[in-house]
């Protein structure tokens, strides 16, 4: 058995994996990535055992970042937790919020103002524009294009932050959406920014995209590699860009149609092949329907109040009994699971986190790759360490 | 280098200085030359933890620049680096790994805690797995509070590093660790015990704080 018979298309999981101390074949190699790595995106650990360059065994080992946030929600009240699910996901705070808000809405049966719902939807497409532009830049520093393209992203990502920041009050933690609406009523003139926002947008990735996709060395580097195979991806409980890149055509905006999604006309794009290359054009293509989806709304948006009048915040205590609230995260489904006993905190809070789940196939796109693979394959991932660990 | 706070040369006015400088004659010490050239050339560790990791790749990018400050080179080894930026929660999971970090870059070297988190667990301080506060194991120079600091936040502390680097004496009771024999420089690693982290803080860096009460209440 030789390197050579690992085809990079068709990994096969866990079947050519062979003992470290091999006299016949030598040394495989143990080598530690982690938790302190620059290409890790913060504190994950992945154990690699390696045949010369070829990747034959991988354990990822997670909990650095394990910082009590369901245990600390079980002990706060349903609003004081709202806070904290900022720091989940802390690249896009608007849908963990989104997803938490849903959640006990559902439990405590709370209408929401149509305009709130305009908002959010508002707010949860900036974030996918944000979330999806900062991915591509991270993941073209980890192919080797050290520098551009993220500084490119992040120059997009402080005039979303400036929207969020002139809207909630801080740029990356924004508690923003509360039971029942939204805190703040955006102005004309925020409206008015988030437009020019969106217009200019599609300018900003035509000039992305003209740097990368068509790019012969990123091709190169990301066709073909980590390949994820649609029955494994829904086997794997995987959603979000991941699943979509494999051919799965599973979008929660379409299945639940929560808010006012089934208004707005746009496309779910889905990919052929599920490897990096087309993780990466997903989230370029879905940047484009976000931005159809944004003049939608933003062109609609009705008038009326931001909260529900009845709407009750201070010494909240929904009935007994159990909600599960889910959307569309730009990571995949982010969900909340709450079990209530009747008094002001949850008595069981459980986040679906959407990169934990993805990264649970992490060891299956891996196999037979190159170690330099295993990084933009991880890349590609698009997971947050806040929200894995939690 | 009149930007040194320091007193200047003995036996020479500040004013004299100036009046040299402008006619083309430098006059300087070799304590302020090496800490006006080490304040401005701090390189940080490209280490990332949390949330607060986000900002200060922000500050690293074209709308901040952290380069405007020397510091726009982030290293990936602790071997090359001046400065730990402790950005976000340190998880006891985590703590040795980030001694093991401090203990492994050559001195000198300098920490700053940026965040809640880094400086004593932040809004997760309740949890059960979260150390409170990263200056229980290592000095640390320079705090910037926020859920996370702004990046101006992060540059505004890097200046008051800067200046505090260039107040530093190269001799006397006043000189700073990596030049004093005198001053432990290795922090012991913490282990995992049965119950928390073993030792719970590094006595020679971190006292408790002692709670004066009132005594008439």
């Amino acid at each position: 058995m030789s390197a050579n018979d690992f085809s990079p298309l068709a990994p096969q999981a866990g079947s050519h994996v062979r003992e470290v101390h091999d006299p016949l074949h030598g040394e495989l190699l143990e080598v530690s990535m982690g938790p302190h790595h620059p290409s890790t995106h913060g504190v994950f650990r992945m154990i690699v055992t390696l045949d010369g360059e070829r990747v034959m065994k991988l354990k990822p080992v997670f909990g650095y970042l394990h910082r009590n946030h369901e245990k600390i929600a079980e002990n706060t009240t349903y609003l004081g937790s709202m806070p904290y699910t900022d720091r989940l996901d802390y690249l896009c705070s608007m849908t963990n919020n989104w997803a938490y808000a849903i959640a006990v809405e559902k439990l405590s049966g709370q209408p929401v103002p149509e305009r709130a719902e305009y908002v959010r939807v508002i707010l949860a497409e900036i974030t996918r524009l944000l979330n999806h532009t900062c991915l591509a830049g991270f993941l073209m520093q980890d192919c080797g294009c050290s520098g551009t393209p993220l500084m490119y992203a992040f120059r997009e990502r402080e005039k979303i932050l400036d929207l969020f920041e002139s809207l909630s009050g801080s740029r990356m933690m924004c508690n923003y959406q509360r039971f029942g609406g939204c805190r703040v009523d955006p102005s004309a003139d925020w409206l008015d920014g988030a437009r020019k926002l969106t217009d200019n947008y599609g300018r900003f990735l035509d000039e992305f995209e003209t740097l990368l996709t068509g790019n012969e060395i990123i091709m190169a580097r990301t066709q073909g590699v980590g390949a994820l195979s649609p029955e494994l991806a829904i086997n794997a409980g995987v959603t979000g860009p991941m699943l979509r890149a494999t051919g799965v055509n599973y979008d929660l905006r379409k299945v639940d149609a929560y808010g006012v999604y089934s208004r707005f006309d746009f496309r779910v794009p889905l990919g052929a092949h599920g490897d990096v290359y087309d993780r990466y054009m997903i989230r370029v293509l879905e940047m484009r329907e976000s931005i159809k989806i944004l003049q939608q709304a933003l062109a609609t948006i009705p008038a009326g109040p931001i909260m529900d009048p009845k709407a009750k915040l201070r010494g909240f205590r929904p009935k007994a009994g159990e909600a599960y609230g889910r959307i569309e995260g730009p990571k995949g489904e982010i969900g909340f699971y709450l079990v209530s006993d009747g008094s002001p905190n949850p008595y069981r809070y459980r986040v679906r986190p959407p990169s934990f789940v993805n990264l649970t196939v992490l060891e299956d796109m891996c196999l037979g790759q190159t170690i330099a693979d295993a990084v933009i394959i991880l890349g590609s991932v698009d997971i947050v360490l806040g929200e894995v660990d939690r | 280098m009149s930007d040194n706070p320091s007193a200047p040369t003995p036996g020479i006015t500040q004013q004299e200085r100036d009046e040299l400088r402008r006619q083309g004659i430098l006059l300087t010490s070799i304590q302020e030359l090496y800490t006006w050239g080490s304040s401005h050339s701090v390189w940080p560790l490209n280490f990332g933890l949390a949330c607060c990791a986000i900002e200060m790749i922000a500050a690293s990018m074209a709308k901040f620049d952290i380069a405007r400050f020397g510091s726009e080179v982030f290293r990936p080894s602790p071997r090359q680096a001046d400065l730990l930026i402790v950005s976000g929660t340190v998880t006891k999971k985590m703590a040795p790994q980030v001694v093991r970090l401090w203990d492994q870059m050559p001195e000198p070297k300098y920490c700053i805690a940026m965040g809640a988190c880094a400086i004593s667990g932040g809004p997760f301080k309740q949890g059960y797995n979260v150390l409170k506060g990263i200056d229980r194991y290592i000095p640390v120079d320079i705090y910037i509070p926020g859920c996370p600091p702004r990046p101006e936040a992060l540059l505004h502390g890097l200046v008051q590093l800067q200046e505090k680097i260039r107040g530093f004496k190269l001799t006397g009771p006043d000189a700073p660790r990596h030049l004093r024999a005198d001053l432990p420089c290795d922090y012991p690693v913490p282990e995992f015990g049965a119950h928390d982290l073993e030792p719970p803080a590094n006595p020679d860096v971190w006292k408790a704080p002692v709670l004066v009460r009132n005594e008439k209440a």
